[in-house]
């Protein structure tokens, strides 16, 4: 059973390479190539759940040493894999999801030049995630962090002719790079406490550490998470990330990668629960960037964009639910599942709108084609109710469980993260409305314009994958809520602790239903009775800041380009004028002086003699002077 | 008479025999001038031997001379050699010892 373990990163590993080396004799089939290996990596994870569903809860974990890549005395790097039941839970995501939108791509990228090497690095995103998730020690997994990071910069500048993309690819790579440098730093710091920088030791004697030391380790993994979950303060780059085909924005940019930093802090659980400063801090972040990500989701005309907030903002509740401890750890899980299912669905939906469109991306082009996109209309349609909690669907109960859950944080910040989570709630509600009456409902606004486009439903391999992702999203919560089952399958590896909330759930599930009504109503009111305005209007100083996604950009320029480069423009000029001015002045000296030295060689014998008589004369004067004292 | 003044002497046969060294070009007459220059160093080699009474001095003005008689023959074949190759015997002629 633990040598199939291998083979999960295997099979996507070989499409990589297969598709990547394999030239242009795989142009006109190396996609379906594609789509077996990420199907063959899924069904190897089936039978690998099915064989852990048959034993008993404390033997699920399985282990696969494969080699010992670096080692060096006390310093042992192992290749070896971890499958328990967390692993287990982002294999089937990733896998599962991942095949669906390898499908949907078939479709979407059919007349794309570059359809192979498009596969090749969905298929290399494939083995790096799963690569992240199965690895049992942290740098294997950061070996696995880097490889989707590289795999998200290739696929975000897909297509690299347009230099928004290049630029959004290189935006995404380096902003990413700054929390790859702490989670380096937690390595180096894990390996200095506790010798080794395996789950198992470190996780296990967290708690002889010490706070401060954990709290050191935790801030850095915080800030890991922070760039590749697109979390406050390193939020920018996700924005610019839609320039990518859609297909990668529903698979990296919304269901699987951006939530590796989730994934990182629940895994670190033990860390952080000895550290409740540094959980105070993942809370922070999580409850800052699930406002920040809704209202930027408020504003944008781009459905991608909206969409892409909304992602930065359902990460915020996994991260803030993460950032609870021991009661939060499963409920996190549980909505980056359903997350994954829905989020998915509606960037696949996105990308079925934009197909049928002509690729235009401004909602207020759009209008009114629901009767002629039904199939996409249904899909999308299940997604937003499942992502604005409505009852019923998997993100009611998953979201609900985290505004339980922060309620029962207790004390002020109890209150504090309930009411956060509660308006987040209202807000989803209303942006999610704001882009479903945009899209589907309303005027048709595309009618009359240059270039008409003539909205038509994808074909049957776009389809049937959002049909799959939106059985999902109506069932996956209620199949994980029933009888606790999600969480009993999570808590030999996250623990968990039953909140005590100060309301009652079902104070908290009618607050979420009413917040949920607000939402909706308020967006029906701005834009399903009024018709939509086909050009942006001015709107308030908010929408306009929101427009700019909240002036993050600015505020970069601002506190760190600005100021970097005039400490670039400085060290130039000191470099120029002070280093160079010393040496290039130094041997300009020497050689003036010694232009002038030289002229005292002009070949005369009797200036020779003059020199010598000097000299001589000199000599003798200095002796009898010595003489003389 | 004072043996001092044969130090007098050799004090200005030597300044004759400098100045003429830096003044005069023709590479015989320098070559006189450094031959009187040594033999006012032997001149005063035996002055001081009279005056001090021992015979250093003198011992040491019979090496001078043979190490000048060898000299005298060394430098008057660099003269003839330089004459011979452009015909002239001026000092400044011989300049190309510089960069």
């Amino acid at each position: 059973m633990e040598s199939l373990i291998g083979l999960l990163v295997g099979f996507p590993l070989l499409g990589a390479a297969v598709l990547l080396c394999g030239g242009r004799k795989l142009d006109r089939s190396g996609h379906w190539l594609g789509v077996l290996l990420s199907g063959a990596s899924f069904v190897t994870g089936v039978v690998l759940f099915a064989g852990m569903l048959g034993k008993p809860t404390d033997q699920r974990a399985l282990h696969q040493h494969l080699f010992t890549w670096v080692p060096v005395e006390s310093f042992q790097a192992n290749v070896a894999f971890q499958l328990d039941q967390l692993a287990m839970t982002f294999v089937l995501l990733i896998t599962g999801v991942g095949t669906l939108i390898h499908i949907y791509s078939v479709g979407y990228m059919e007349h794309d030049v570059g359809r192979r090497r498009f596969f090749g690095y969905l298929n290399l995103f494939l083995a790096a995630m799963l690569l992240l998730v199965l690895a049992d020690n942290y740098l294997l997994l950061y070996v696995g962090w880097e490889g989707v990071g590289l795999a998200s910069y290739l696929l975000i500048g897909f297509w690299q002719f347009k230099p928004s993309a290049a630029v959004a690819a290189k935006k995404a790579f380096l902003v990413n790079r700054v929390g790859d440098a702490g989670l380096a730093i937690a390595i180096f710091l894990m390996f200095t406490t506790f010798g080794s920088f395996t789950f198992a030791p470190v996780l296990d004697n967290a708690t002889d550490a010490g706070e401060g030391k954990l709290t050191a380790i935790g801030l850095m993994l915080l800030l890991a998470a922070c760039g590749k979950s697109a979390q406050v303060p390193l939020q920018s780059w996700l924005g610019d990330a839609m320039e990518g085909p859609t297909p990668v924005s529903a698979l990296i940019h919304a269901a699987t990668m951006v939530t590796a930093g989730v994934y990182l802090i629940t895994r670190s659980g033990a860390i952080f629960n000895g550290a409740p400063d540094a959980q105070t801090v993942v809370v922070v972040v999580g409850a800052v960037t699930l406002l920040y990500g809704a209202i930027v989701g408020c504003a944008k005309d781009d459905i991608k964009k909206a969409l892409a907030g909304s992602t930065m903002s359902q990460i915020g509740y996994m991260v803030l639910a993460a950032g609870l401890g021991p009661i939060g750890y499963a409920f996190a899980i549980m909505h980056l599942v359903t997350h994954g299912f829905f989020k998915a669905g509606l960037f696949l939906g996105a990308g079925s709108v934009m197909h049928g469109m002509n690729d235009e991306v401004d909602m207020r082009r759009y209008g009114g084609l629901r009767k002629y996109m039904p199939v996409t209309f249904v899909t999308f349609g299940l997604g937003y109710l499942a992502i604005i909690g409505f009852p019923g669907l998997s993100g009611f109960f998953s979201k609900d469980q985290i505004i339980e859950a922060a309620f029962a944080k207790g004390g002020t910040q109890g209150w504090i993260l309930g009411a956060v989570t509660l308006v987040g709630a209202a807000i989803t509600a209303y942006y999610m409305t704001r882009v479903m009456l945009m899209t589907f409902f309303g005027e048709e606004r595309w009618k009359g314009q240059e270039n008409e486009p003539h909205p038509h439903e994808s074909p049957k391999i776009m389809t049937v994958p959002m049909i799959v992702l939106a059985f999902g999203s109506v069932f996956a919560g209620g199949l994980f809520k029933a009888g606790e089952s999600f969480v009993h399958w999570l808590e030999p590896v996250t623990q968990f602790e039953h909140g005590h909330s100060p309301v009652s759930a079902a104070a908290v599930t009618g607050a979420t239903v009413v917040a949920l009504l607000l939402g909706v109503g308020g967006a029906w009111l701005q834009y399903g009775r009024r018709p939509v305005p086909s050009v942006a209007p001015r709107g308030s100083l908010l929408t306009r800041a929101a427009r700019r996604d909240l002036l993050q950009d600015d505020i970069n320029h601002a506190v760190l380009v600005k100021p970097g480069e005039y400490l670039t423009r400085g060290l130039v000029y000191a470099d120029n004028k002070v280093v160079d001015g010393a040496v290039n002045g130094t041997a300009a000296a020497f050689g003036g002086l010694s232009g002038r030295t030289r002229r005292v060689q002009n070949g005369f014998v009797r200036s020779y003699a003059v020199s010598m008589f000097g000299g001589a004369a000199v000599l003798v004067a200095a002796t009898l002077l010595m003489r003389a004292v | 008479m004072s043996p001092v003044n044969y130090v007098y002497l050799a004090a200005v046969l030597f300044t004759i025999g400098a100045a003429g060294v830096l003044i005069r070009r023709n590479a015989i007459v320098v070559f006189m001038c450094i031959e009187l220059m040594l033999n006012a160093a032997n001149l005063t080699l035996v002055a001081f031997s009279r005056i001090h009474g021992n015979l250093d001095g003198q011992i040491m003005a019979f090496f001078v001379m043979v190490v000048a008689a060898a000299e005298v023959v060394v430098g008057l074949a660099i003269i003839v050699m330089m004459y011979r190759s452009r015909h002239s015997a001026s000092v400044d002629d011989a300049s190309l010892m510089k960069l």
